[in-house]
Formats: structure tokens, C-alpha cells, sequence
């Protein structure tokens, strides 16, 4: 298994984020954290990131202590639900990034940054916007910049969160399908994190039904239709699409 | 012109419109004029002299020492209090915030004072001081830590906001990306915040060269020595000298009205990327 994640504990004051969380997924899967708001999702790709630290629990990526390194050591490629895209840079800046912050023994030469830079910009199909600013950009531009952004770094695990959930739905149905695609060229690890049970189940290889910092249950998409482990997943899976139209505005977003 | 669903009648508008210019006129900009006719009651020559008289020019140069060690103090002192509080959570972020804006809220005399009391002959540490030669109160020190004590809260005050407003996302996807805490600071947090950095020190700038009440407490009064620009006008106008009060007067007059052009020069001329910095 390249990805193991093992019995992971987080607390926040007293309200428990996750609470002895534990799976596995092999090399180039693509894993969708599913679950309500509040269900430790986003906590658990923080924690996976670096941008968070488990209380107990161990981690280890191909075969290493995955905890032990400090974020920037991770090659993690974090995308964020806001994008967090640097506001000042022009998008070949944004992109350029993560190089440009290595040490000097193991920088790419300016040029060869320019043409890494240029390369992502044609496959997230940005090329013409390379010097805008982000504000000048549209939601899903502003999406495309920010993975081609933890592209650049060749991450080594691909970690996204709610990665449509600023996206109207057209714009998300389009980009579903190219992320899809991309990850398939890839092969990258990618952990993406989710409310809507349609996108886990339509995109992911494995999906992790959480609920109250608790894996419910993992497994294919399949199977978790045919098979749901518990009444939780029985019943978050069977919610129609007309009652999640009704339910998703509603919800806080939660950090 | 549209008409508005909140406008008033006219009647209304007038007299606001009248009250607010009167307002305006006789308390911000006749004071201002009269100083510069008052400073240029005998021409440009006599007004010139008066400023290049030693006391005066000595205190001029003291003025633009003590600002040029303070506002860079305060900057630095000003951006790394803001961040931590902005970008951390730790035990007692409250009561710091709440320290910061101490200068702002307690007499610039008390804020001397208690540098006369630490530091002065009969202070906690006057003795000592007196014993190892190093003078304080009276003298340049007092004046520059009553100058930065009075200002400190301008840069502060003015990230705070702007700094909380940004959040930390920025700084957690540099980091992600591989970048050091310096690297971050430098390329992520600090051009974000450069515009609001500037107005603070600008601010900064403009209260440190006009500070009156704080310095006054610690300055001693020396001529030549200790008196900086604000006392130097009090002397000379209590000397019924008032070409030359009126002259260093205008000169800091001067000053506020340069950091208020900068300052809506910059904000008219950067506009956009102001927003921008707002913008999430």
C-alpha cells in the first residue's frame, strides 16, 4: 500500500475532529473523503498536508514516516476550497512558485522554469492568461491556476479540497471530467474532499463515507452502493439529488 | 439628476452641506492659513532666516534624527506585532491588542513621564545610569523612546485588519509549495500588506515629527540640545519671536500636508491593486 493511514486523532479544545481514523490506498488511487460538514474531512487532508498535526496516530506514504516531515519537505500539492492563490503574482508567477522557493543547489534554471511553467499553463488550457492577476480571473480559471500551482512542485500526492465546491454546477460538471482525465495521465496519489455523494461516487476509485470523525466506511463506489456498511452510509448515499439542492446552501463552510 | 429614495428636502441638504463646510473652514483651515501668514508676515526672507537660525536648524535636524531612528523601529516593531497576532492564536492575543492601542488611550504627558520615572535621577534605574555615565532622560534616548512609545500603535493598527482580513491561506500554500518561513514572509505575507505598511508609516512619520506632550516631559527644554521642532515653537513664540514660531510651525504644517497628498496620491494611483489586496 502506498498510502497508510493509521488510527489518526485530532482534537480541537474538546470537540474530537477525528477520531481513530485509519485506511489504506494504493499507488495512483484517487480517494474521495465524503461526508457531512463537521465529519473531520477537511481536517484529515490538513493533517495529510502538513497543515495540521495529529494528536496520535501514525501516517506513512511509500513507505515512510509521512508525519515526521514538516510540510514544506512534503511535495504534498495542496489545493485550497478558496484557491489561496497569491494575490499580487500573475498566474506564471502563482505557478512559477514553488520553484522559484527551492534552494539554490536544486532550482530549475530561469528557463527551465519558464517551460515547466509554460507546459502547465497548456494542460490546465490557460495558456493565454499567464500574466493576469487572480483577481481578473473566473472561478474556474482561478481553480485550473491553483492545481497547475501544486503541479509545478511534482507533487508526490495530489490533496484537494472541495475542489468545486466555489464552481457553479455547469462549470463543475465540465471540470469533473477533466480532473478525472488529468489524474489518469498522472497517476498521481490524490485525495480529494467532498459533500456531494455524486462527485465521490462518480469520481473516485475509493470512497471514505465519514461521520463525526469516523470513517464509516471505504470501499469502491460500487460496492458501497450495493453494500453500505452501516445506516449512516445507507442513508447519506440515498439522498436524492432533489433534497441535496435543498441542503447544500445551507451549510457553514467549515474549517 | 436621479432622484434617490433617501434624499431630503432641500432645506435639510443646505444646511448640513453649510454647517459642514463652516465647520471645516474655521476650525482645520483657517488655523492652517493663519500659520503660514503669520510665518510670512515679514517675507520669505525673514521666515527663511528665522529657520536657518542655529537653535532652530539644530532643532530641525534633532526632529528628522529622532524620526529617522523611530518610524524604521516602529515599522519593524509594528509588522512583527501585527503578524503574530494576525497569523497565530497563543494565550493572550486579546490583551495584546489591547496593549497596543495603550499609547492611543493614556496622556503622551504620563507616556513621558514614566520614562522620567524608570529612567530619571530619581528613577528605578537613575543611579545606576548616572554611575555608568549614560544619560537618558533629557538627552536623545529619552526623546526617541517617548517618540516611539507615542507612535508605536500607527503601524500596528493599521495591518491588524488588513492582515485578518487576508487570513492564512496564502501562507499555508507557500509553505506547502516548499517555501522556508522567511521565503513566505518575504514573497507572500509582506507584498501583501506594502500598501498598508506605507499609510502606517506615513502616519507614524508625521505624529513622530510633531510630538509635543511626551517629548516635552523628557526632553528637558536644552536649546540646541534637546528641543525638537514642536518645542522649538513653543519657545520661540513664548520669546514673542513669531516669525520664527510661526516659520518652524509652518515647516511641520508642511509636513502633515505632504503625508496627506502621498498618501491620496498613492491610493489614487494604486487603486486596483488596493482592492485587490482586500479582495479574497
Amino acid at each position: 500500500m502506498s498510502l497508510l493511514v493509521d488510527k489518526v486523532t485530532k482534537r480541537f479544545d474538546r470537540f474530537a475532529a477525528l477520531n481513530d481514523v485509519s485506511f489504506e490506498a494504493p499507488k495512483g488511487a484517487f480517494v474521495a473523503l465524503l461526508g457531512p460538514s463537521g465529519s473531520g474531512k477537511t481536517t484529515l487532508l490538513r493533517i495529510l498536508g502538513g497543515l495540521e498535526f495529529a494528536d496520535t496516530g501514525r501516517v506513512s506514504h511509500e513507505n515512510e514516516d509521512w508525519l515526521a516531515k514538516p510540510a514544506r519537505d512534503r511535495r504534498a500539492g495542496f489545493v485550497f476550497q478558496q484557491y489561496a492563490l497569491f494575490r499580487h503574482m500573475t498566474v506564471e508567477k502563482n505557478i512559477a512558485f514553488g520553484l522559484e522557493v527551492r534552494p539554490r543547489k536544486i532550482r530549475p534554471s530561469r528557463a527551465e522554469i519558464a517551460r515547466r511553467v509554460k507546459d502547465l499553463l497548456s494542460l490546465v488550457q490557460l495558456d493565454d492568461l499567464s500574466r493576469r492577476y487572480p483577481s481578473q480571473l473566473s472561478g474556474g480559471q482561478r481553480q485550473r491556476v491553483a492545481l497547475a500551482r501544486a503541479l509545478a512542485i511534482e507533487p508526490r500526492m495530489l490533496l484537494l479540497d472541495e475542489p468545486f465546491g466555489a464552481l457553479d454546477a455547469k462549470v463543475r460538471k465540465d471540470l469533473r471530467h477533466w480532473l478525472r482525465s488529468l489524474h489518469e495521465r498522472l497517476g498521481l496519489t490524490t485525495i480529494f474532499v467532498t459533500h456531494d455523494q455524486e462527485e465521490a461516487l462518480e469520481l473516485a476509485d475509493l470512497v471514505a463515507v465519514m461521520n463525526k470523525g469516523r470513517i464509516e466506511q471505504i470501499a469502491p463506489p460500487q460496492e458501497l452502493r450495493d453494500h453500505p456498511a452501516t445506516p449512516f452510509v445507507a442513508d447519506f448515499l440515498g439522498q436524492g439529488s432533489e433534497q441535496q439542492a435543498a441542503v447544500i446552501p445551507l451549510r457553514p463552510r467549515v474549517r | 439628476m436621479p432622484r434617490r429614495a433617501t434624499e431630503d428636502s432641500l432645506a435639510t441638504r443646505l444646511t448640513v452641506t453649510i454647517m459642514s463646510i463652516a465647520f471645516i473652514v474655521l476650525f482645520l483651515l483657517m488655523p492652517l492659513i493663519t500659520v503660514f501668514t503669520q510665518a510670512l508676515a515679514q517675507g520669505w526672507q525673514a521666515a527663511l532666516a528665522a529657520l536657518k537660525e542655529p537653535d532652530a536648524w539644530y532643532a530641525i535636524k534633532l526632529t528628522l534624527f529622532v524620526a529617522a531612528i523611530a518610524v524604521p523601529l516602529n515599522a519593524v516593531f509594528g509588522v512583527a506585532a501585527s503578524w503574530a497576532i494576525a497569523k497565530f492564536d497563543f494565550w493572550g492575543k486579546g490583551f495584546l491588542v489591547t496593549l497596543i492601542d495603550l499609547p492611543f488611550s493614556v496622556s503622551p504627558v504620563i507616556s513621558g513621564l514614566v520614562y522620567v520615572l524608570i529612567f530619571g535621577m530619581a528613577g528605578w534605574f537613575g543611579p545606576w545610569l548616572r554611575d555608568h555615565d549614560i544619560k537618558i532622560v533629557f538627552a536623545l534616548p529619552g526623546i526617541v523612546l517617548a517618540t516611539m512609545f507615542v507612535t508605536f500603535p500607527f503601524v500596528a493598527r493599521e495591518l491588524i485588519p488588513l492582515m485578518e482580513d487576508q487570513g492564512r491561506e496564502e501562507e499555508e500554500a507557500a509553505v506547502s509549495l516548499g517555501a522556508s518561513g522567511f521565503s513566505t514572509f518575504w514573497r507572500v505575507t509582506l507584498p501583501n500588506i506594502k500598501w498598508g505598511l506605507l499609510y502606517g508609516v506615513l502616519l507614524c512619520n508625521a505624529r513622530a515629527m510633531g510630538e509635543f506632550g511626551a517629548v516635552s516631559v523628557v526632553s528637558g527644554h536644552i536649546r540646541g540640545q534637546t528641543d525638537t521642532m514642536p518645542l522649538q515653537v513653543e519657545v520661540l513664540y513664548n520669546d514673542y519671536q513669531f516669525v520664527g514660531a510661526f516659520a518652524v510651525a509652518s515647516l511641520l504644517a508642511l509636513l502633515a500636508l505632504v503625508t496627506l497628498t502621498l498618501k491620496s496620491f498613492l491610493e489614487w494611483r494604486y487603486a486596483d491593486e488596493i482592492a485587490a489586496a482586500h479582495r479574497h
